[in-house]
């Protein structure tokens, strides 16, 4: 549904010259098509709107440097504006005041804001040794209470005791009180969800914030949010004075342009992302990711980090290891379909890998898909050890006994031999050349590496 | 794009634009068209304010232009636009308007709710319990989602509220298994309706979707054609990414019908014209609140009349 700008903007360029400087149609031509990734990204159209306006002056005029196409000059400079407007470096949560310092948690209903209370919790003790109590104001949802609960037991963070039938303001009132009779660094004020046009429950924040006076209001939010975005963070902002927001689960899909128009109609910055489930998946905001990812470009450096999470050091270590001394067998291959599985199949990488979004479409044409990665790892599977680790061994009848060992055909088993065959030999050349000769030499299949040239690598 | 000549800051802009478009959709209409010809600048106005309520640029695009094609150049006035709009938006809206129908041959019937987290599936379940106890049926409700803290607890509350029997195992314990129990259990009492509760998944988690067919393979065991029903539950703030969700979802599990949540906000839900045009998924119901009795039919007619701000 999504298509990569990069690939759309190169359709649009192919047709202009390719040398020169930015000429206002190019321009135009080129933010009609950034204008429509950025709406599909949910950034708010009013944002959109002034974001385009200032990224023409920037523009037009440009000279398209030697290297790169005209519509990688313009996402160039989109990028840039974008990273510029979602604020350039990350602003570390306030915890300049008199202990214990309330931080007040809002937002809509399921937008995460237990789960991100417990997180910045388990974050504020083990990060940066504070004392931390957590005390939830949600009277409304039942059993919002308890699970908050349950969650600072998970993340060793203490919670206010819970007193049925207390009002919220007299929980935030119990809570900065115990903070301080118990000498607690930190208050984390969880609130019960609310929507921003629900005038009681707003007055009821209104009167929690009045009487803790928070250091710190974060604005917890959803990273799918759409095109509501920007009422949501101005009501919120106009009654509750907001000095920061969370972008949860940026680990889904969602290109999360509800980032800039928040960040945009609030001039708060984001300070901290939800990535996980996990009550450690908490992390600070990096504009520069966020911006590839509105504008369909491909998130490196999560990928990265991806992939490090999933692969044991260890593991990777001994590979490399092998791999040097051309020992590469089925075995590793093996493990490496795994990893891959591991890390969301073959669709969920090339998604964060940034122009490959034809190398996408051929795969599905191709119909290499998990299946396939399961069915090689059956036919390793049907190996024996010494088969794995020597494959030159398998002639006719063990690839016929491999084959009906694994439910597959004998071409199939051809296939991966040859696949595995290719592998080492480009990993025997690898070695040869250092990593600067697999740059030039290509990864096979990837249709000639991935990111634009001159575009800069974050 | 408005490249007006005073120096004004990007906030200064910025500010400008959105005192116009916070202002509610309609109002952004009558802006447009107080006595005007139907032209292009003016459809082009009527496209962005479709986007802004969600529907996706190409979705907008698409209905600005249906809509332009046979009314261009002709003198409109602003009720007659929102009308007509509404009409055009009900007509895709209408073929996806179906209610949950609950087979009384089974039972149990088998009704299973998926969604991303914090779409609302607990919640809905106390709401569809409600209904479904008001209809005098027996219910019986399986508190899936054992990974969030204090879920299995909430939905303990809504049995209590709503005279629906429970099935809950330590938080934690395997979904699959405990949905095995509920399944047997709820055959044996001879439950009307089986609503199943699962944790909320983001659908580019393989694992996750995994973990759901596993779920969906046990039902099966016991019932080859459960699920009955297949709920997936959207967000109504939620963007362009409502998309990727039923894609995804309906790849794993066989949904059925969507649940349109939260849709008492300002957020319209907009995405669902996308949606519907698309998939062609039916709307089984929309919830307008918190409350035991806010999950509401989708009224197409309605929903579009809401979508362009028109009063019933």
């Amino acid at each position: 549904m999504f298509e990569n700008l990069t690939t759309r903007l190169g359709a649009v360029f192919d047709k202009l010259t390719r040398r020169g400087a930015l000429s206002e149609g190019d321009v135009d031509t080129a933010l009609r098509e950034v204008r429509v990734a950025l709406l599909e990204a949910d950034v708010a159209l009013p944002v959109v709107k002034d974001f385009l306006a200032s990224v023409r002056d920037k523009a037009v005029g440009q000279d398209v440097l030697k290297s790169v196409t005209p519509g990688q000059m313009v996402i160039k400079v989109v990028h840039d504006h974008l990273v510029e407007m979602l604020g350039g470096a990350s602003v570390p949560i306030n915890l300049a005041a008199n202990p214990p310092v309330p931080i007040f948690m809002v937002g809509l209903q399921g937008s995460g804001k237990t789960t991100t209370t417990a997180k910045l919790g388990l974050w504020l003790s083990q990060r940066q040794k504070k004392k931390v109590l957590m005390a939830s104001l949600d009277v409304r949802r039942p059993a919002a209470q308890e699970q908050l609960a349950v969650l600072g037991v998970q993340a060793s963070v203490a919670t206010l005791s819970i007193v049925p039938g207390e009002p919220p303001v007299a929980i935030a009132k119990r809570a900065i009180q115990t903070g301080l009779l118990e000498a607690y660094d930190v208050v984390l004020l969880d609130s019960a969800g609310r929507l921003h046009i629900d005038d009681a429950m707003m007055a009821e924040a209104e009167a929690v914030h009045a009487a803790v006076q928070p250091i710190e209001t974060l604005l917890v939010a959803d990273a799918m949010t759409g095109q509501d975005a920007v009422n949501v963070a101005q009501s919120f902002h106009a009654r509750l004075r907001l000095t920061g927001i969370v972008l949860t689960r940026v680990d889904g899909d969602a290109r999360g342009g509800a980032a800039l128009s928040m960040r945009s109609v609030t001039g708060c910055p984001i300070k901290l992302i939800g990535s996980g489930e996990k009550l450690d998946a908490l992390e600070v905001f990096h504009p520069d990711r966020i911006a590839g990812r509105i504008l369909g470009m491909g998130d490196v450096v999560s990928l990265v980090e991806k992939a490090s999470e999933t692969i044991e050091e260890e593991d990777a270590k001994r590979l490399a290891a092998k791999i040097e001394k051309g020992q590469f067998d089925l075995d590793d291959m093996a493990k490496q379909f795994r990893q891959m599985r591991k890390m969301g199949g073959l669709e969920g990488l090339l998604g964060m890998l940034p122009g490959v979004a034809k190398v996408k479409k051929q795969l599905a044409q191709a119909n290499v898909d998990e299946n396939m990665l399961k069915r090689h790892e059956a036919i390793i599977s049907s190996m024996t050890k010494g088969e794995r680790k020597r494959p030159e061994i398998i002639k006719a009848s063990r690839r016929q006994r491999i084959a009906s060992g694994s439910g597959t055909s004998v071409q199939e088993v051809n296939r991966l031999l040859k696949q595995f065959f290719e592998t080492q030999k480009m990993m025997k050349r690898v070695t040869k050349l250092g990593q600067k000769g697999l740059m030039r030499a290509g990864l096979p299949g990837m249709g000639g590496g991935g990111r634009p040239p001159g575009f800069p690598m974050r | 794009m408005a490249s007006d000549g005073e120096k004004r800051g990007f906030f200064g802009r910025l500010k400008a634009g959105l005192s116009r478009s916070s202002s509610r959709l309609t109002q952004g209409i009558s802006g447009i068209f107080t006595g005007r010809k139907l032209d292009q600048a003016m459809l082009d106005e009527l496209e962005e304010l479709l986007i802004a309520a969600d529907l996706g640029p190409a979705t907008a695009a698409t209905v600005a232009k249906e809509f332009g094609r046979t009314r261009f150049g002709k003198d409109i006035g602003e009720t007659e636009v929102r009308e007509a709009l509404a009409e055009e938006i009900a007509k895709i809206l209408a073929p996806v308007a179906v209610p949950l129908s609950i087979d009384p041959a089974r039972k149990p019937h088998v009704v299973l709710v998926v969604g991303v987290n914090g779409t609302g599936k607990t919640t809905t379940i106390g709401k569809l319990a409600k209904q479904l106890r008001d209809e005098g049926r027996m219910v019986m409700l399986c508190a899936g989602d054992t990974f969030r803290a204090a879920a299995i607890e909430q939905l303990k509350i809504w049995g209590e509220r709503t005279g629906a029997a429970v099935i809950a195992r330590e938080p934690g314990s395997s979904a699959a298994g405990l949905v095995y129990d509920a399944m047997v259990e709820a055959k044996a009492k001879g439950a009307d309706v089986l609503v199943i509760d699962t944790a909320g998944r983001l659908h580019n988690k393989a694992d996750l979707m995994a973990e759901l067919d596993k779920v969906i393979r046990v039902i099966r065991k016991l019932d080859p054609e459960a699920p009955h029903s297949t709920l997936l539950t959207l967000d109504a703030t939620t963007g362009q990414n409502a998309h990727a969700q039923v894609e995804i979802f309906q790849k794993t599990a066989p949904i059925t019908g969507l649940i349109v949540t939260k849709l008492d906000g300002t957020a319209r839900g907009g995405v669902l014209v996308a949606l519907a045009d698309r998939f062609k998924m039916p709307v089984n119901a929309i919830g307008v609140g918190e409350g035991v009795d806010d999950l509401r039919p989708f009224d197409p007619k309605d929903f579009a009349r809401g979508l362009m701000g028109l009063e019933d």
